[in-house]
C-alpha cells in the first residue's frame, strides 16, 4: 500500500495561523467541557459529598477498567439552550471487565438528575448506539424524574403552543431498554438514588439490577401519592428501599453495601456476560501514522473557502499513513481509497471540493465495493454541496447525486462520519450525515453544518426579497435589505457552528482533530460488537 | 583407592550444586538426594540422577543414614560427599559409608570423631601446643562445684554444645542466676540439632574476631594451610559476611596462625579439607575454638584468593592422590568477600521466614560468584536452613570488593520473601566495616540499620514504577481497544490512580498520558513528567523528569516489589474495591512463622503477666518465644506441644486485664 507524501509545510505562516485559530476554538470548547464536568455547580456538589456520594464521573472512572479509554458522547449537549451543558447526563463508550459498554449516567448535581429535553435526546442516542452496534447497556440511575418546570409564560395554552410534545408519545425509552434485552444485548441498572414513578421502569426494564443499601429508592408512587390514592400510611423504605427490593419484591438482583460495592458488583456481573463480539477483530498492522496527528491542527484554515487536500488529513489518521487510492484520476474532487485504522480495514471517502456527477458515480461505486467485502466506511466531510448550474443540471447532477444518496442510505457496513469543515445541503446527506443511520458522527471545531453557506443563504433571500418587491411594485429599501442580509448571515453563521450542532445533540460530539484517529479506533471497535456485513441490495439506481 | 566415577552428594541446596559442578568438571557422574519439600528443586535437576528420600524432616531424609546408603547402592555411586551440615561431621556416617564399601569424601572417621566433641578436641590441640580458652563441662544440674569453677573462669561465659556448630545451642551468660536456664535451653537445642546434649562453658571474650584457617591434609602425610578467613560479622552467632584474608592479620600473625592450624591438623592425622577456628582478642592473641572437619560454607572466599578448587582437592585426596599443592604454591591474590543472603527478617530479630521466592535474578551487568540453591519460583521451606545464596566477590583491594559486593546485592532482584539483603548492604558500606573494625559484636556495637533507608523521592519513584508497570500490563492484557492510547479521555475528569501502602503510610500514584506518549504524574510530594523508554520482561526504563533509571517489578496479588539500581522498595496495593476485611482477633497471639510448638507454658484460665513466655515455637531449628505483651487471663489455648503451625495461625488468646508495657 502506498504511503502518502505530505505537501504541508509546517513552518509556513499559513500553517501557524491555522494552528492558532484551531487552538483558539479548542480553548473555547475546553471552557465548555469544564462547565459540563462541574455539573450542577459547587453547592450541589458539596451537598452530594456531604451525603458521602461520588460524583457521576468518579462513579464512571471506577466502573471502567484501569487505563482503558472512555469516549464521552455529546458532552456539550445543551450548549446554546436553557439547559446546563451536558444536560445532567453522561453518556459514552467504555470498557468494563474487558467488555465494551454504552454508559448512561445521571448527574444528580444537575437538577437532581431530572430528565430534560437534552438528557432524553442523549439517552435515546445511547440506546440507539447500543442497539445498532450490539453493545451492552449500563445505566447509573439517580433521577428526580421528569423536569416538570415551566418557564416564562406558564399558562397551559402557552406551553401547548411552545411544544408539540404529548404524553402519549413519551416513555419510548422503556420500550428501547427491553428491546435491547430482546436483541440479546444485556442491560443493567445501578440505582444510586431515587428512581421513582415512571423512573421505576428504568430498573424495571433492565436485565440486571444493583441496588444500594439505604440509597436506592424505587417505587411507582411515594408516600404522599399513596396517601392520596388509597389513604395508606407508608414510608420510603417500605415502598422502595433497596433491602425491600432485594428481599421481598425481587426487583433488585444484587444488594450493595455502598456505591463502591455496587460498582464492584457491576464489574463482576459484566465480567460474566460471556461477551463475544460478532465482528472480526483488527486484522492489519495498527502502527501510528508516519505524520504527526499534531499537524492536523494546522491543516484546516478557519475560512472554509480555502481548499484543503483531504489526503493530508487521511495521512494523519490512518495506520502507517498508508492509503491506497481508488480511481485517483476520475472525479478528482472526491477522494476514495483503502486504509486501516487501529488495525480495522476501512474504506475512506473524503471531499476535495464540490461534488459533480463523476464524483457522485465514483462514490456510488466505492460504497458498493466496501459493502461487497464487508468493510466499514469513514466519511470525511468538507463539502459545500452538489454543483449547481445549467450544464450540471442538464448533465443529470440530481440523478447522479441521488445514486450516491441511494448507496449511502442502503449501505449496511458501519459508517463513521467526521465533519472537518463545511457540511452544506445535500452534501451532508450524500456524505452520510447524521440522519443517514451513520453509526457515529463527530465534528471538528471548524465544522459548519447548514442547508447552504450563510453568505449564500443571506444573498439568496435578498434576491428573493428584491424580486418580490419588483413583482408587487413595492418599494425596495436597499439599506433595510443590507441590514436584514447581515442579520440573516450572522444568525445562520452562528447556527451552522459545530458548537450549535453539538448543543442540539445533532452529532456525537466535537473532537480535537488530534484525537480523530483515537475516536475512529474506539468507534470502529464499538461497531465490531455487531456483525459487519455489506448490503444485499440497494434502491433502484436511476441510470 | 579406586578412582571415583560416580558421586552421591548427601546434601541439598547450594552446596549440592557446588559439589556437582566440580564433579561434572572432573568427568564424574553425579547423584543427588532429596526430601519431599525439595522435590523439583534446582539442585535435583542439575545432577544426573536424584533419589527421593521420602520424608519431610531432616531426620527422615538428609540425616537418615540407611536411606542415603541405599540411594548410593541403587544408583551405583562409588563415593559419597556429605557437603556441610547434616551428616558432614558425623563420624558414624563416615564409618558406615566406608564399611558399606563406598569412598568417603572427607577426613577419616576417627579424625571426625576426635574433633566432633568440641571439648575433647580442645584438650587434644592443647597438647599440640595450640592456645585455648579456659572452660569446663556442665551438666543439667548446677552443682556448687560447677558454679564455683564458672566463677573462677569469670563471667560473662559462653555456653556451647560439645556436638554443635553453626551457633546452635550457644548462649551467652552474663551472671550466675541465668546459667541454669541457659544450659537447659542449650541442651534442648543441642539435643534436637545434634543428638548430643553435652554442653560446656568457656570464657567469653567480648570484642573478639572470628578467624579461621583452611587446612588440607592427604593420606601421604602432607598438610598445608590456605590462609585465614575472617568471619566476625555474625548475627545470632551465625556468620553472614566472611572474607579472606582478614584485615586484622599481618604476615607474621598469618604465619603463626597457619603453623598452629597445621599443627592441630597434624595432631589428629588429618586427611582432607578442614578448618581450624580461632578466636582473636583485641591484643591479637588467638585461641583455638574448634576444628570443623568438613568443607566450610565460606570456602569460596579461600578459593577466590588462592585460585584453588577445594572440592576438587577433596575428591582427589579421597581417591588417595597426594595434595596437588605444596605450602609454597599457595599464595594470596586479591581480597574476597562473601555475603550470605538469608530468608529472614532483620527488623524482626533476624527471624527466618518461609514462602515463595517470586523472583531471584542477579543483575547480569554486575557479575559475581553466586552460590545459590534457589531460582525464581522456588519455595523456601521452613524445614531447612533459610540460606538462599552466598554471593562472593573478589577484587584487588578489600575496599573495592566490599563496594562491589554491596552493589551486586543491591541490584539482586530477590522478591517475594523478606531477606537480609539490605542489611548486608548496610554492613558492607558501614565505615567501621570498611575500616576493618570487625568483631563478633559488630552488629550490636555499630548497629547498622536493619533496613534500607529510603528517601521520600525514592519511594515516590518506586510507587510510580509500580503504577506504570501495572499500566503497561493492563494495556498489554486489554482484550479490546488495546492500541488506543492508555486511559484516553475526550473529557478528562480524573487522573488514573493507584493506591499503595508502605508500612503505615499510604501513597497515591496518579498519572495521565500526554499526546506525545509521556505521562504527567503526581506521587506524594513529587510531580512532573515521566517517559516510558522501555518495558520488557518486567523491567521498566523510566525517565522521570529527564533522568532515566531501570525498575524491575515483581508482583504477587497485591504485593509489589520494586528493584532499582538503588535497591528494593516494597508496597502493598490498596485495591480500588476493598474486600471485607478479616477480623483481627483481639488479644490473639499468632505464630510469627511456620514451625512446631515445642512448649505450651500456660493453660486456659491462667493469670499471665507481661513478659512471661507463653509458648515456645521451633522453626528452622531455632526456638522462638511467644511472650505475653499485656497482663491478663488466658482465654483459649489453640495449640498443643508437637503441633505444626503456619505463620499467622492464632496460638492462644489472652484476655487483657490492663497493665504491661
Amino acid at each position: 500500500m502506498e504511503t502518502w507524501r505530505t505537501r504541508i509545510d509546517t513552518r509556513s505562516d499559513a500553517f501557524k495561523a491555522n494552528r492558532e485559530a484551531m487552538l483558539a476554538l479548542l480553548a473555547e470548547i475546553d471552557v465548555q467541557l469544564e462547565l459540563a464536568r462541574a455539573g450542577g455547580g459547587e453547592r450541589s456538589i458539596a451537598r452530594l459529598r456531604q451525603r458521602g456520594k461520588l460524583m457521576v464521573r468518579e462513579r464512571i472512572e471506577l466502573l471502567l477498567d484501569p487505563d482503558s479509554p472512555f469516549l464521552e458522547l455529546s458532552p456539550l449537549g445543551g450548549y446554546y439552550t436553557d439547559y446546563a451543558v451536558g444536560g445532567g447526563l453522561v453518556t459514552g463508550i467504555g470498557v468494563v471487565s474487558g467488555v465494551e459498554c454504552v454508559l448512561a449516567a445521571n448527574d444528580p448535581t444537575v437538577l437532581g438528575g431530572a430528565i430534560n429535553a437534552i438528557s432524553m435526546k442523549k439517552t435515546d442516542r445511547a440506546l440507539e448506539i447500543s442497539r445498532i452496534n450490539r453493545i451492552p447497556y449500563v445505566q447509573f440511575v439517580e433521577s428526580a424524574g421528569a423536569d416538570l418546570r415551566r418557564s416564562g409564560d406558564d399558562s397551559v395554552e402557552a406551553e401547548m403552543r411552545r411544544t408539540l410534545g404529548h404524553f402519549a408519545e413519551s416513555g419510548r425509552f422503556f420500550h428501547d431498554i427491553t428491546a435491547l434485552s430482546a436483541a440479546r444485548i444485556p442491560t443493567m441498572s445501578i440505582v444510586f438514588g431515587s428512581s421513582t414513578a415512571g423512573g421505576a421502569y428504568q430498573p424495571g426494564m433492565s436485565d440486571y439490577n444493583i441496588f444500594i443499601k439505604e440509597r436506592s429508592k424505587v417505587f411507582l408512587g411515594g408516600p404522599p401519592l399513596v396517601m392520596m390514592a388509597t389513604g395508606e400510611q407508608s414510608n420510603d423504605e417500605e415502598l422502595g428501599g433497596a433491602e425491600m427490593h432485594a428481599t421481598m419484591s425481587g426487583l433488585a438482583d444484587y444488594l450493595a453495601e455502598d456505591e463502591l460495592d455496587a460498582i464492584r458488583i457491576a464489574r463482576n456481573v459484566i465480567g460474566h456476560y460471556n461477551w463475544r463480539k460478532l465482528g472480526p477483530g483488527p486484522s492489519l498492522p495498527p502502527d501510528e501514522p508516519i505524520y504527526d496527528p499534531e499537524e492536523l491542527l494546522g491543516i484546516l484554515p478557519p475560512d472554509l473557502r480555502t481548499p484543503v487536500d483531504i489526503r493530508e488529513v487521511i495521512a494523519r489518521v490512518v495506520d502507517g499513513s498508508r492509503f491506497e487510492e481508488f480511481k485517483p484520476l476520475y472525479g478528482r474532487t472526491l477522494v476514495t481509497g483503502w486504509a486501516s485504522v487501529h488495525g480495522y480495514p476501512v474504506g475512506v471517502i473524503g471531499n476535495n471540493g464540490v461534488l459533480f456527477s463523476e464524483e457522485s458515480e465514483k462514490a456510488t461505486q466505492f460504497i458498493q465495493l466496501c459493502n461487497q467485502v464487508d468493510v466499514p466506511i469513514i466519511f470525511l466531510q468538507n463539502i459545500t454541496g452538489y454543483m449547481v448550474g445549467k450544464v450540471y443540471e442538464q448533465g443529470g447532477i440530481v440523478k447522479h447525486g441521488s445514486k450516491m444518496i441511494n448507496a449511502v442510505s442502503n449501505s449496511t457496513v458501519p459508517h463513521i462520519t467526521v465533519i472537518i469543515g463545511a457540511s452544506y445541503g445535500a452534501g451532508n446527506y450524500g456524505m452520510s450525515g447524521k440522519a443517514y443511520d451513520t453509526r457515529f458522527t463527530f465534528t471538528w471545531p471548524t465544522a459548519k453544518i447548514a442547508v447552504m453557506g450563510p453568505k449564500q443563504l443571506a444573498g439568496v433571500m435578498s434576491i428573493v426579497r428584491k424580486a418580490s418587491a419588483l413583482a408587487t411594485g413595492r418599494h425596495f429599501d436597499a439599506d433595510e435589505d443590507a441590514r436584514l442580509t447581515a442579520a440573516v448571515e450572522d444568525r445562520s453563521e452562528k447556527e451552522s457552528l459545530a458548537l450549535y450542532a453539538t448543543g442540539r445533540v445533532a452529532d456525537d460530539g466535537i473532537i480535537d482533530p488530534r484525537d480523530t484517529r483515537t475516536v475512529l479506533g474506539i468507534t470502529l471497535s464499538a461497531c465490531h460488537n455487531n456483525e459487519v456485513k455489506g448490503a444485499a441490495g440497494y434502491g433502484v439506481f436511476r441510470m | 583407592m579406586p578412582r571415583i566415577t560416580k558421586l552421591l552428594i548427601a546434601n541439598r541446596g547450594e552446596i549440592a550444586r557446588r559439589i556437582a559442578r566440580t564433579a561434572r568438571e572432573m568427568g564424574i557422574a553425579t547423584v543427588g538426594v532429596y526430601a519431599d519439600p525439595d522435590a523439583g528443586a534446582l539442585f535435583t535437576r542439575e545432577v544426573d540422577q536424584a533419589v527421593a528420600l521420602t520424608g519431610t524432616s531432616s531426620a527422615e531424609t538428609y540425616l537418615h543414614i540407611p536411606k542415603l546408603l541405599e540411594a548410593a547402592r541403587r544408583t551405583g555411586a562409588g563415593a559419597i560427599h556429605p557437603g556441610y551440615g547434616f551428616l558432614a561431621e558425623s563420624a558414624e556416617f563416615a564409618r558406615d559409608v566406608v564399611a558399606a564399601g563406598f569412598t568417603w569424601v572427607g577426613p577419616r572417621p576417627e579424625a571426625i570423631a576426635s574433633m566432633g566433641d568440641k571439648l575433647a578436641a580442645k584438650r587434644l590441640v592443647e597438647k599440640a601446643g595450640v592456645p585455648t580458652l579456659p572452660g569446663l563441662e556442665v551438666t543439667a544440674e548446677m552443682t556448687e562445684g560447677i558454679l564455683q569453677q564458672a566463677r573462677e573462669i569469670g563471667y560473662p561465659l559462653l555456653v556451647k554444645a560439645a556436638g554443635g556448630g553453626g551457633g546452635k545451642g550457644m548462649r551467652i551468660v552474663t551472671s550466675e542466676p541465668d546459667l541454669a536456664d541457659a544450659v537447659a535451653a542449650a541442651k534442648r537445642e543441642a539435643a534436637a540439632a545434634f543428638g548430643n546434649d553435652t554442653v560446656f562453658v568457656e570464657r567469653y571474650i567480648e570484642a573478639s574476631r572470628h578467624i579461621e584457617v583452611q587446612v588440607f591434609g592427604d593420606r601421604h602425610g602432607n598438610a598445608v594451610h590456605c590462609f585465614e578467613r575472617e568471619c566476625s560479622i555474625q548475627r545470632r552467632h551465625q556468620k553472614i559476611i566472611e572474607e579472606a584474608p582478614s584485615p586484622a592479620v599481618d604476615d607474621a600473625s598469618r604465619a603463626k596462625l597457619g603453623e598452629a592450624a597445621v599443627a592441630a591438623a597434624r595432631a589428629i592425622g588429618y586427611d582432607n579439607a578442614g578448618t581450624v577456628e580461632f578466636l582473636v582478642d583485641e591484643q591479637s592473641r588467638f585461641y583455638f575454638m574448634e576444628m570443623n572437619t568438613r568443607l566450610q560454607v565460606e570456602h569460596p572466599v579461600t578459593e577466590e584468593i588462592t585460585g584453588l578448587d577445594l572440592v576438587r582437592e577433596q575428591i582427589r585426596v579421597a581417591e588417595g592422590e597426594p595434595l596437588s599443592i605444596r605450602q609454597e604454591d599457595v599464595a594470596i591474590n586479591g581480597h574476597a568477600i562473601e555475603a550470605r543472603v538469608y530468608a529472614e527478617d532483620p527488623a524482626n530479630d533476624f527471624l527466618p521466614v518461609a514462602g515463595r521466592l517470586l523472583a531471584w535474578e542477579p543483575d547480569p551487568a554486575l557479575p559475581a560468584r553466586f552460590e545459590s540453591g534457589v531460582e525464581s519460583g522456588a519455595l523456601v521451606s521452613p524445614h531447612f536452613d533459610p540460606m538462599l545464596a552466598k554471593v562472593i566477590v573478589r577484587a584487588p583491594t578489600r575496599m573495592e570488593a566490599a563496594m562491589r559486593l554491596a552493589n551486586v546485592l543491591e541490584r539482586l532482584r530477590v522478591h517475594g520473601i523478606t531477606t537480609n539483603r539490605d542489611f548486608l548492604v548496610n554492613v558492607l558500606r558501614h565505615e567501621a566495616f570498611l575500616a576493618g573494625d570487625t568483631t563478633t559484636h559488630f552488629i550490636e556495637k555499630h548497629e547498622p540499620p536493619r533496613q534500607r533507608t529510603v528517601s521520600a523521592d525514592e519511594i515516590a519513584e518506586a510507587a510510580l514504577a509500580v503504577a506504570l508497570t501495572t499500566q503497561q500490563v493492563n494495556r498489554a492484557a486489554a482484550r479490546v481497544l488495546q492500541t488506543i492510547p492508555s486511559g484516553w479521555r475526550n473529557n478528562p475528569s480524573a487522573l488514573q490512580e493507584m493506591k499503595l501502602a508502605r508500612g503505615e503510610s499510604t501513597l497515591v500514584a496518579r498519572y495521565i498520558r500526554n499526546r506525545d506518549g509521556s505521562f504527567n504524574y503526581a506521587v506524594g510530594e513529587k510531580s512532573g513528567v515521566v517517559q516510558i523508554n522501555g518495558f520488557a520482561n518486567g523491567a521498566l526504563d523510566l525517565a522521570i523528569d529527564g533522568v532515566q533509571r531501570r525498575f524491575a517489578l515483581t508482583s504477587h496479588g497485591l504485593q509489589h516489589w520494586v528493584q532499582s539500581t538503588s535497591g528494593e522498595v516494597t508496597f502493598t496495593e490498596i485495591p480500588r474495591f476493598p474486600e471485607p476485611e478479616q477480623q483481627a482477633i483481639s488479644g490473639g497471639y499468632t505464630a510469627p512463622m511456620p514451625g512446631r510448638i515445642v512448649a505450651v507454658n500456660v493453660e486456659q484460665g491462667q493469670q499471665v503477666t507481661a513478659g512471661e513466655t507463653l509458648i515456645i515455637l521451633e522453626a528452622m531449628k531455632m526456638e522462638h518465644r511467644i511472650t505475653c505483651s499485656d497482663d491478663g487471663t488466658v482465654g483459649e489455648v489453640r495449640v498443643s506441644t508437637g503441633q505444626q503451625v503456619e505463620a499467622g495461625d492464632v496460638l492462644l488468646i489472652v484476655e487483657s486485664t490492663g497493665g504491661g508495657p
